[in-house]
């Protein structure tokens, strides 16, 4: 009786198990990764193995750079020779990269890393040979930059920000104010600033780039930097030369 | 008695008691002789021929022997507050560095120049930098003699190529010219010039984060006292101004502190660049008098707001971090630090971002706080939490998928991260919030009530009730039956 009671128990709990099983689904929460991780895990193309050096150019701009900063302050460099070590390094910042620099700066690897993972223009990924950034803060979203995005990404065969093309050629990413406000929308490319965008021009900016041109940087609109582009009201006049309108001291 | 007597002896005067109203100034209009960025728009050469030939370097010698107190004097006297964002006077932050004794202090002396221009909304220092790299050089020179700097850094944001290239060419021209280095401009003052380039990260726009950042760490704020001006770069005395303030200095010492002084109301003397985007007909960079009326910034510079004045829904006058204005008090402010001060917002930067009737305002504010979330150092913790909170906030009410109640918890919020930073990071991202709930929080919550008549009820976090599933035991305390006031049924 006893041992018929407990079995049916068991088989209700296992019943209600099963039944909960089925019903319920194991809740986590969603994965929110940020820009990029900020730990290096071994791959084949990214290891302390992979060497890197600076070519002799490179190594005469080092030391002209470290030359800036007071000597017991080399560490100062290191923003600017990571910059100089991504450029020669295909425009990313491998492990070794950083390696490389920390020994440069005879300062500890890990004072490099914490640099590397907190400045947004460090890449620690490969990238395309086209880097293009479309800004989508504020001032350039009430200009239209998220239709920019998206035609970039559908001109580039439909990949999302973040991601790099087949081909190897454009990767493209959202990034926050470039500094162009006035000219906005906005994309980076490369170094170069495109601006005063819209879905045609950015279409003909990024075709020229897979053809292997070079269009100008700018805006893209016709005018000239960041003037009125109805017409100049201001510096209309020639600019008044040396000790004009200065003080009789300095006149 | 005598009064009287007098009083009728003598023909009826006024009191005292009517005073005649001052006559009305109307401040903008800036003539092209009175712009100091004669070169903002590139149209002539920027290296140092050009430079020269539009004033730059003209008896700077003469300048620099009249001495450190009377560069700051008459940069006091012109009443320059600091470009940057939080007005502070010029000459004063200066004067910090001469403290009774400083030649006894062995240390170097260091003045940095803040090029990491990245707030959103703002470009003018690019237009300097640019276009006139050589007045910015010069006004290295000129604050530097000022604050007896032994050399300046200038920290300019690694996305500004072009212009940090600008930039160096100019340094270098100045530096085969004689005109810094060794005996700089011949005045047997030596004084060096360098340039940093960053690497995006907008916290670097605040000083002492800019000072870490130079100096090889992340850019993390420091806590303040020491002041830079004690313990700054390298630990050595330093101040740190921005571009503006520092390329106007030579063209005031030459052209006299009154003539400045004479631009803007009092207190908020000068000129300045301003920098107008989004839904104008013609967004552009200006340098206007200070002072000037908001609308006739925008109309006369701008080409007025798209689709009319009428159609503008709201400006943003100083860059993503200050608070929002309707268009009834955009009609009425100052482009000056006082009267936006009054009007519960400020001019930080000069950035005025125009927002017309198309606008989803709360979506535009919710995209500062995506910047924000993603600018925040991570160091102090009501920022770094709190503005991941704000977004994850701002992005429900987007789409209106909250609780009304949620807009006084967000208000509390900000209210909790303002002022409890190191840096004022945390206050810029709490403001846009603030004013966007001081002056649309009818839109925000006609959207909050809308969601909730077409989805039904909301849980905390944002699940539907209609998404939970019925067979589970629901904790009260998600809000699933709360009443709301005001919903419309």
């Amino acid at each position: 009786m006893l041992t018929s009671t407990y079995r049916g128990i068991s088989r209700q709990l296992a019943g209600a198990t099963t039944r909960l099983s089925v019903v319920r689904s194991f809740s986590k929460s969603s994965v929110r990764s940020s820009d990029a991780i900020f730990v290096h895990r071994d791959t084949p193309y990214n290891n302390p193995r992979t060497a890197f050096e600076f070519t002799p150019e490179n190594l005469t701009r080092a030391n002209e750079i470290i030359s800036h900063y007071p000597p017991q302050y080399k560490k100062a460099a290191v923003i600017p020779l990571l910059d100089l070590a991504q450029r020669q390094n295909k425009g990313w910042t491998s492990i070794s990269v950083m390696n490389y620099v920390a020994n440069l700066l005879s300062m500890p690897p890990m004072r490099v890393y914490e640099v590397a993972t907190f400045y947004t223009m460090f890449n620690r990924e490969p990238i395309g040979e086209h880097f293009v950034q479309v800004c989508t803060t504020t001032p350039c979203m009430l200009r239209g930059s998220t239709d920019i995005l998206n035609t970039i990404c559908d001109t580039l065969g439909g990949i999302n920000p973040g991601q790099t093309t087949k081909d190897g050629k454009f990767t493209v990413i959202e990034v926050e104010c470039q500094g162009a406000c006035s000219n906005a929308p906005m994309m980076v490319v490369g170094d170069d600033f495109y601006e005063d965008l819209t879905s045609e021009t950015t279409k003909k900016i990024l075709g020229a780039f897979s053809k292997g041109q070079k269009p100008n940087p700018g805006p893209q609109s016709g005018r000239h930097t960041s003037e009125n582009s109805a017409g100049l009201t201001a510096l209309t006049s020639k600019p008044c030369g040396p000790g004009e309108f200065c003080t009789p001291e300095f006149s | 008695m005598f009064n009287a007597t007098k009083a009728a002896s003598r023909p009826f005067r006024r009191s005292f008691a009517t005073v005649h109203d001052p006559p009305v100034r109307r401040y903008g209009g800036l003539k092209d002789q009175d712009r100091i960025f004669t070169n903002a728009y590139c149209r002539h050469d920027h290296g140092l021929k050009g430079a020269l030939s539009r004033g730059d370097w003209h008896r700077t010698k003469d300048i620099l022997l009249k001495g450190d107190s009377w560069i700051i004097q008459t940069i006091k006297d012109s009443g320059l507050r600091g470009r940057g964002g939080a007005g502070f006077p010029s000459g004063l932050k200066w004067s910090f560095m001469n403290k009774p004794g400083w030649e006894k202090d062995p240390r170097p002396r260091y003045l940095v120049v803040n090029a990491d221009e990245g707030e959103p909304g703002t470009c003018k220092d690019r237009e300097i930098l640019r276009g006139d790299p050589h007045k910015l050089v010069e006004g290295c020179l000129v604050a530097g003699r000022a604050m007896n700097a032994n050399a300046a850094y200038i920290y300019i944001r690694g996305e500004f190529f072009q212009e940090a290239t600008h930039l160096q060419q100019a340094i270098d021209q100045a530096y085969k010219a004689g005109l810094i280095g060794k005996n700089a401009c011949g005045s047997g003052y030596d004084f060096d010039v360098y340039v940093h380039r960053g690497a995006g990260a907008y916290i670097c726009g605040e000083e002492t984060a800019l000072i870490e950042s130079i100096e090889g760490k992340q850019g993390k704020p420091r806590l303040k006292p020491p002041f830079p001006a004690d313990v700054g770069l390298f630990g050595c005395p330093t101040t740190v101004a921005n571009v503006e303030t520092v390329a106007v200095a030579p063209t005031i010492c030459r052209r006299g502190s009154s003539w400045f002084a004479g631009f803007g109301r009092d207190r908020n003397q000068g000129t300045k660049l301003f920098c107008i985007s989004g839904h104008v007909n013609n967004p552009c960079v200006v340098e206007e008098e200070m002072s000037i009326p908001l609308k006739d910034l925008i109309e006369k510079h701008c080409g007025g707001v798209r689709g009319g004045w009428d159609n503008l829904l709201g400006i943003i006058p100083g860059g993503s971090s200050v608070p929002v204005i309707p268009k009834d008090v955009c009609a009425e402010v100052l482009m000056d630090y006082d009267s936006l001060k009054d009007a519960q917002t400020g001019l930080g930067t000069g950035a005025v971002i125009v927002m017309d009737k198309s606008t989803d305002i709360v979506a535009a504010i919710a995209r500062f706080a995506h910047f924000y979330k993603h600018e925040s150092c991570g160091q102090c913790t009501p920022c770094r939490e709190g503005t991941t909170w704000m977004m994850k906030m701002m992005d429900r009410i987007v789409e209106g998928r909250g609780h009304l109640r949620e807009i006084d918890m967000l208000l509390e919020l900000t209210k909790q991260i303002e002022g409890r930073t190191i840096c004022a990071l945390g206050d810029a991202a709490a403001w846009p919030i603030q004013g966007l709930m001081r002056h649309f929080r009818p839109e925000v919550e006609a959207r909050i009530n809308k969601f909730r008549v077409e989805n039904g009820p909301v849980l905390f976090g944002g699940r539907l009730l209609s998404q939970v599933d019925p067979t589970h035991a629901l904790p009260d305390n998600l809000g699933a039956n709360l009443k709301e006031i005001n919903v419309p049924h």
